[in-house]
Order: structure tokens, then sequence, then C-alpha cells
């Protein structure tokens, strides 16, 4: 089983704290997705003939693109790789574009999951992010697609300064109130060379708070849990049934091919990445070159990965599969360092207990293996990385 | 003897030295094409890279002059303050200097003061005015400085380019038309100066050595006076940029031995060889075992790696004798080594070498000079004080003394202020000022030499804009007010970052070296306090808040690869950190009261 992910990159309008791939000029647009569709049939066999679970446009902005177009590629994944009868495919949405006629449209496509960039509820913390949004637009296109799909996130961020723990606490309250069954969460970043990262260091914005963000984080984890969401990984809270399955495949290792400028790909022991570039982009797949950089993953970078991405969600470290691929060495090492962190709280081992086969009338609790699972306690979970670095092995 | 020419460079740093060495060597033809490249005579990396000499090279050019074959030996020295006695050493094995100065930045404090050692030791001085093909170069004004300083007429400096090659020709005619040829009896016993050596794994310590009187030949036995110690001379040659042995090497010459000697301290700089059965009377005067001046405790990272540091450093001083260390221990970093270190680039050398030639991590804790601290009880004994923590507690202290240096700072007349109010804020005293030009001014100082471990050479550079040149030489000691300034983490006394510092400026530095801490410690999971003290009075607090949030938010497809190289970079990082009670303090933060003013 394996993943598609297509990388829409045009904006309306670049959100002062994003640092993705994207362009405002949508000039390249037509021969942009031609590209894409030509990068699907130049690649279709990096994917080994596993089937194609789960699809995910994101961006950028992929609502900017019509029916048709994405009609075309979703067409065009179909016509080249082999996809499961009900796949999960998601489309990236800004409310602005969701207007209701396009979520009438899109629910008679094949999509079938909505991720709507909603933020906040608020028109000041909108303004100043720089969304192409207002809160009314948000309000109201999550009424009409509610109604159309059942399948639908929401993107919040918290951790803005200035933001009381009231206003974080009323944006998910109405959330919560149109009853969405999975709310993807961030707290505010500042990445290098964004518009944010310039205003903070000339003093126009106040600088981020760690102690307001952990305080916004808290609060989050503990009135999710509330509405009956499971807090699956860092940064994601689903109703049991609507955890993303594509983004899911990230942390668990499955294989996903990215098509599209900046789109990453991972084949077990091989990550690839796209030209973060559009024109580069589409001169190279004209010339049927896919504009791929490649690299091998070593074993420790393998179980760097699986530690860095374990701590961060609900099914942790497994010390079964720390053991059967990294080696029983590895696993008495990962164990000695995490000494530490259990002692402080921030980790802890849990002892799942999974049965072998499905246990005969009159078998109980037998056959069973139990596999200890290393998993970051609520308090760890904000501190995961560094954690995470901690266990990590350097060659 | 007649067609031999000894001589070396005194130049500043900078000022083509090496460039214009390398255009002789071309010229002489004494290097192929394919055996060329920049720096010939620095065979360190470390001294590529820095673009400075640290250790003495010789090399023997052949030319041929009006119809005459000469042997030039050219002894390139270092160039820096900490290594001025190997200045000296090799200046005494000379009878003429090239006088290298930058067309266009004239002439600077550590140029003025081997000037004066090669004009004590009679040599014959060639000015020469480098880099003139460039657009800043100021060649008027700098010939009438350079006229100034020695009384020579104008038309005997000679312009030249170590880029271009122009004027070499002229600077080899003078070489061997001005500088003398050597005097010396080949008759006579042995007797030959070492001015320097370098340590061969595969061969032992190799001698550099000039003949003064008689000769030395292959197989010969001989004497050092100083160590008084034999040996065979197993091989004797020659410097080419190979080494080419000879069986005899004859008074006036310069050459190399071999004797198979293992440890580079048997062999001291200013030493003189002699015949072990006819030995000379005089050993060569001028001769000195060479102090540290600078000290500080070197600790591995990891404490396993404790015995592996022993063998490192024994190694090491095999070929830098002038490194001297003895075990130590340190409540907050285990066992480790006090060292004695010529110079605070000296230490920087040795902590540099120690992780590229031996891939030691180390711990240097802050630098100290060497105190004497007297007792009430015993007043007039003296306890050697190398380690702030030997520091006799202060009730029972009657006095303390500190070394005390004459420096020469030589600036351009429009930052005398500043470097003025630099010295005095260093507890300077000015001693002398004189106009060298009406824009060029030497100013003298005595200070203590603790002043200039304490981040003296950066704020010079910065308040005089690069334009000020500065060099000291050791006066004894002074009585001193002290006091021992210790740092606590975690309500922790932490013994490797204590310094002994002025009474006066204590509270000041306690301050700026709690601020500095918190800014070199990473955050962790709890506050740290940081506290200044003397004895148990707190002079200063800071604390590094705890870090709450560490972990990005997103973490998808094109995430996971990039973020785990960050990862892995940081816990490399924190490699280089030991932990001293609950606290993890990099490596960088034990030095950290030497940039004080950063």
């Amino acid at each position: 089983m394996a993943g598609i992910y297509i990388h829409i990159p045009f904006c309306k309008q670049a959100c002062y704290y994003c640092d993705f791939h994207f362009s405002t000029s949508l000039k390249k647009k037509d021969s942009l997705i031609n590209a894409l569709i030509n990068e699907i049939k130049l690649r279709k066999h990096t994917l080994q003939n596993k089937r194609i679970e789960t699809i995910y446009f994101g961006g950028g902005t992929p609502s900017l693109l019509n029916i048709s177009e994405l009609h075309l590629l979703i067409e065009t994944v179909y016509n080249n790789f082999e996809v499961v009868e009900t796949p999960e495919i998601t489309l990236e949405a800004n409310p602005d574009d969701l207007t209701t006629e396009k979520i009438i449209e899109l629910s008679k496509t094949p999509i079938n999951r909505l991720s709507i960039g909603v933020q906040s509820f608020f028109d000041d913390d909108l303004k100043m992010m720089n969304r192409a949004h207002n809160a009314s637009e948000s309000k109201k296109c999550l009424s009409v697609a509610t109604q159309y799909f059942n399948n639908i996130t929401i993107d919040l961020i918290y951790g803005i300064p200035n933001m009381s723990l009231q206003k974080w606490h009323k944006n998910l309250e109405i959330a919560f109130s149109f009853s969405v069954n999975h709310i993807s969460s961030y707290a505010l970043t500042v990445e290098p060379k964004t518009a944010l990262h310039s205003f903070i260091n000339s003093g126009k914005y106040p600088p981020l708070n760690e102690a307001l963000a952990l305080q916004h984080f808290n609060h989050l984890v503990e009135t999710t849990a509330q509405q009956g969401f499971v807090h699956y990984e860092i940064s994601n809270f689903g109703k049991p049934q609507f955890f993303s399955k594509h983004n899911t495949s990230y942390w668990q290792g499955k294989w996903y091919l990215g098509i599209g400028p900046s789109a990453h790909s991972f084949f077990g022991d091989q990550r690839a990445w796209n030209v973060s570039n559009n024109a580069k982009y589409i001169a190279a797949i004209e010339k049927k070159e896919p504009p791929v950089t490649h690299e091998n993953l070593s074993n420790n970078d393998r179980f760097n990965e699986y530690i860095m991405t374990g701590l961060r969600t609900i099914w942790g470290v497994s010390f079964n599969r720390v053991e059967t691929e990294f080696g029983s060495n590895t696993l008495n090492r990962l164990k000695k360092t995490a000494e530490k962190f259990i002692a402080e709280g921030l980790l802890n081992i849990v002892n799942e207990a999974k049965p072998s086969s499905t246990p005969k009338k009159g078998e109980f609790l037998q056959n069973t293996s139990s596999n200890s699972v290393l998993k970051t306690t609520n308090k760890g979970k904000f501190l995961a990385d560094g954690i995470a670095a901690e266990l990590f092995i350097l060659s | 003897m007649k067609n031999i020419r000894n001589f070396c460079i005194i130049a500043h740093i900078d000022h083509g030295k090496s460039t214009l060495a390398d255009r002789l060597l071309d010229f002489t033809g004494s290097v192929t094409d394919r055996e060329k490249q920049d720096q010939l005579l620095d065979s360190m990396d470390l001294e590529r890279e820095r673009g400075i000499t640290i250790k003495s090279h010789a090399i023997q050019m052949d030319y041929e002059f009006n119809g005459e074959k000469y042997v030039l030996n050219l002894i390139d020295t270092p160039g820096h303050v900490d290594f001025s006695y190997e200045v000296s050493r090799s200046i005494a094995a000379c009878e003429g200097a090239l006088l290298i100065v930058d067309a266009a930045q004239s002439i600077q404090a550590q140029t003025i003061s081997n000037l004066y050692l090669a004009l004590e030791n009679d040599l014959e001085i060639i000015p020469v005015l480098n880099k003139v093909d460039l657009p800043s170069a100021n060649p008027e004004e700098v010939t009438d400085d350079i006229v100034d300083l020695l009384g020579c007429d104008p038309e005997d400096v000679i312009h030249a380019s170590g880029k271009t090659g122009f004027g070499i020709e002229n600077v080899l005619a003078a070489v061997i038309n001005r500088i003398p040829a050597p005097k010396g009896n080949p008759d006579e016993p042995l007797q030959a100066l070492i001015f320097d050596s370098v340590y061969n794994p595969f061969r032992g310590v190799e001698t550099y050595f000039r003949v003064i009187n008689g000769s030395i030949k292959k197989g010969q036995e001989i004497k050092f006076i100083a160590t008084n110690k034999k040996y065979f001379a197993d091989e004797v040659g020659t410097l080419k940029l190979k080494q080419l042995p000879k069986k005899e090497i004859k008074a006036g010459d310069v050459g190399y031995l071999i004797t198979g000697i293992k440890d580079a301290r048997e062999v001291k700089v200013g030493d003189t060889i002699t015949d072990s059965k006819e030995p000379t009377k005089n050993a060569i005067s001028g001769f000195e075992d060479v102090k540290p001046m600078v000290f500080a405790g070197i600790y591995p990272v990891d404490t396993e790696d404790y015995e592996e540091l022993r063998a490192s450093m024994e190694k090491l001083q095999l070929n830098d004798a002038s490194l001297i260390f003895a075990p130590e221990s340190s409540a907050a970093l285990g066992f480790g080594f006090r060292c004695g270190f010529l110079g605070m680039l000296h230490m920087e050398i040795i902590q540099e070498r120690l992780e590229r030639e031996f891939d030691m991590t180390v711990i240097t804790t802050v630098p100290n000079v060497s105190y004497h601290a007297y007792t009430k009880k015993q007043p007039d004994d003296i306890i050697i004080v190398n380690n702030p923590s030997d520091l006799p507690d202060p009730s029972t202290l009657d006095r303390v003394e500190e070394p005390y240096i004459k420096a020469t700072i030589i600036t351009k007349a429009d930052f005398v202020g500043n470097v003025m109010s630099l010295c005095i804020e260093k507890r300077g005293q000015i001693t002398n000022q004189t106009y060298l030009t009406t824009e060029r001014v030497e100013l003298n100082f005595d200070m203590p030499l603790a002043e200039i471990v304490f981040d003296f050479y950066d704020r010079l550079k910065t308040v005089s804009k690069g334009y000020a040149s500065f060099d000291y030489h050791p006066i004894g000691m002074k009585p001193s007010k002290l006091v021992r300034v210790d740092i606590l983490l975690n309500a922790q006394t932490v013994d490797a970052l204590s310094a002994l510092i002025h009474a006066d400026n204590a509270q000041t530095i306690g301050k700026k070296m709690c601020e500095k801490l918190k800014e070199l410690i990473p955050r962790q999971q709890f506050d740290i306090p940081i506290q200044a003290a003397i004895g148990a009075k707190i002079i200063s607090r800071e604390t590094i808040k705890a870090l709450r949030k560490d972990v990005t938010a997103k973490c998808y497809g094109g995430d996971i690869s990039r973020k785990r190289k960050l990862l892995e970079k940081q816990k490399k990082g924190k490699k280089r950190m030991r932990q001293v009670g609950n606290v993890e303090i990099p490596q960088q933060a034990f030095m950290a009261v030497l940039k004080l003013n950063d």
C-alpha cells in the first residue's frame, strides 16, 4: 500500500508565517498542471506496483484548481496506478475558495476529505497572518461543507502573541460546534526567511511566547479529549476512524510518491525530492527528466527517523520493531538512553498485549506476545524533538 | 664560506612574508612547478589556513650572481609575540634580515621589536617595501617611515611585490651584496646554534642548526651543552625543499641533524651543539629555558577519555617542547591537566592540534597567568598559583603578586585616545609616548599580563579599527589586589569557571560572566540560576529559563529528512557539552570570560 502527494504551488497571497513552496503568480498554472500529469506518467513505476490507498492534494492552495483540473489529475493517477476501492482523497482548501457551488461540485468528484485552512475564527488573527479569507467565510463554508462531506479536518493555529486563553478556547468551541471530525492544530512557528521572521526581528511583531504556546497546547489536548478526539500525533486530533490515513503513512514509514515542485517521496530506504522552483520543474518534465534528488538512508538514518516520528505519535516506538530491524544492541542502547527521560516523566513504556492470532474460545491471554512501546507522556510531547535527538544514534 | 648568506625575514602578519619567500624560492629555481603551492614554508595545515607561521623553517637556495655561485639560507620565523624567543634564536643564526613592510600599512609594533632584536645582533637590515602593486600602496610615506626608523638612505629601500614577482631580483642582489658572509673558524671545535626542531614520527626529532665554528660530520659524537646529553650524528644535511644528506656541514652554513632523539624536550632551542670529545669552551649566549606565560586546564569532554588525552598530550609534547602539563582534578570536570602555554595563540594552537591530529574533544578552562601568593603565617614562602582554586583562603592571605609586562603599541594618532582608555581600563600605566611620524605613535605601558589574556587583542583591534599593533615582554612580579570570582550553576560552584580578578573589576566582570553564560548555556527542562560570588557573597545573578517547547508543529513528508538532519546536528553539538551536576555546559562557555565584550 502506498500514497500519492500532489503539490499545487500556487496561492492568492502569501501568509506571513509560511515557508512552503508556492508562487502568487498564476501565469504558469496551465503548464504546471500539464507537467504534473506528465510527472505522474513518468514516475508510474517508482512505487513498484503498490496499490494506492491515499491521494493528497497539498500546497500552496489546491482549491485554486477548478473541478476539471482536479478530475484530470485524479484520472491520471487511476490510469497509471492501481488504486484501492475506496481510497482517501484529500483536498487542502481555503475558506475563500469554498463557495457553496464549489463544495457541491467537489462532493461529486472522488475527493472525499476536505482539509480546510481556517487557522482562526477571529479576523484580527487572520489579518495578522495575512490570510486571504475572513472569519465569516470560514463559518459559512464549514456549515455548508459539513452537509456534503463527513470527513473534514480544519487547521487551527495557537500560540499567536497576545492571544488569550479565552480566545483560544473560543476558537476550539466554534470548531466543535461544526462537528468536524478532525483538527490539525499548530503552534505558530517562526520559520527563517519568512515575513513573520523579519517582522519579529524588526520589532514590528511581538516575539513568540513559549509559555503561552504551552498553555494553549495543554488546553487543546484537554478539550479535544473531552470532545472524543484522539491525540494521535503532536499536531493532529481525530475522532476514531477519522485519522488522516495519508499523513499517518508519513509517520508509519509507508511508501509515498510526491508529484510537483518541492514534493517529497519515500521508498523504504530512500527519500527523494523535487526541485522547489516552478520554472525549473516544468522545464525538466518537458525534457522527460523529473528533477529529483535522491538520498539513500543508512540504518542509523532509518532508526533516527523512526525515533523522531514514533515519539510524535500514539503508536510510539515499538521495541519489537527496533529489535527486528536494528538489532538487540540498538534496542538495549535505546532502553538505556531512554531511562533518564522515563525518570523525568517525559517518556513511558507501555506494554501493549497483542494477540498473536485471533484467540479461540477458551484461550485467554495465552499465545499473546506482549510488546513494549516507548511513548512520550503528555508532559514530554511538547519536548519531543529534543528527546528524540538524545535517543538518536550518530554515525 | 664567503659565498654563503644567512638571512631571516622580519615582517608583521599579513605583510606578505610567506608570499615573498615563495617568490624567492621560485626565482632561484629552488622549487619545481610541481612542488609549488602557496606558503611553501608553512608546512602545518594550521599555518596555511590561518596565514601565520608557527614554527621556524629554513630552506637553502642556490643562486648564481655575477658568474659566482652562492648559497642562500633563508630562515623563516614565526610572527607572533607568543614565539618571540624562537624568533630571537633564528635572528641569532643570521647575518642579515629582510625587513618586509607592507607599502599600505607601514611598520607595526611586532616588526619594530623584532627589528630591534636584529639590530642588537648586528644584523644587516635590508628594507623591502612589499605590495607596491596594490592601489592602496603609499610608497613615499612608508619609505619615509622606514628611513626614520633605520636611518638609512631612501635608495636602500627595495620596492617589491611578492604577488607579481616585481623587484625579487633586486632583493636577491641586495642579500648577496649587502649581507656580510658568515665569519667563523672551520678549524675550531664545533659550535652550532640550535634554532628550531621538528618532530618526525619516523625519524625522531630533526634539529635545525647554524654552525658558528668548526664543522659537524656524519657519524660524529656530539653533545648538547644545556642538556649535557650526547648523541651520534646519524645524519646531517642541508635543507632544500626536501632534506639533502651531506657528509659534513661547515662553519657558516645551516643544516639539519638527526640523532634518533624521540622527545622534543631534549632539543632546546638556543642550545649549543659541540663535539663530545673536543668541546667548545663557549656555549652560544642567549639560551633560555622557555617559560609558559598562560595556564589553563584541559579536560576531556568525556571523562572516559582521560588516558587517551594523556597519551595525546604526551605525543604532542614530543613535537612541541614548549607545552608543559601536569595532572590536576576539578570538582566539576573530573581528571584533566593543567597546561602551560607560551601565550594565547599557543593555547589555541594546542587545543586545535589535539582536536585535529588526535581527534580529542576537549574543554579548556578559563586561562590564567601564574601568580605568587604569600600567607600571613609564612610571608616569605612563595606559593605559585597556576590555577585559581590554588589561591589560599583570603583570610590567611598576606599578599598576592602578579606578572607584569611592558607593552608596546603602535597606532595611528587618531586612535591614541581610544587605545589609552583601553589600556587604563586594563590597569595599564603609560610609561612613554613617542610620535614616530606625525601620523604614527608608539605607546608604552606597564600592564598586568593577566589583562592581556582577557580579550585584550580583540578589543585593541576594535578600538583602533585594526590600526594598532602590539608587542610585549615580561618585566617581573608586582603586588596586586586579587580576588577569586566563583561561578555557581544551579547553586553548585563550578571550579573550572573560577577566575582571579582584580578586586576593583570583580563586580563588573562577575556580572558580565553571568550574562555571557546565560547566552551560551542552552536552556534545559528546568530553570538554571547562574550566580557569581566572591567567597560567600553573591555579586550577580541571572536565570536561564526552562525550555518549554522543543518540538516543531509540522512533520509531514518533506519535513522528515530535513528535520532528522537538524536534530542530528543538534545532537552533535551536544557531544561537545560537559555535564556538570545536572547542567550541560558547552565547550565555549568555559572560555566565555575571555569574550565578555562581544
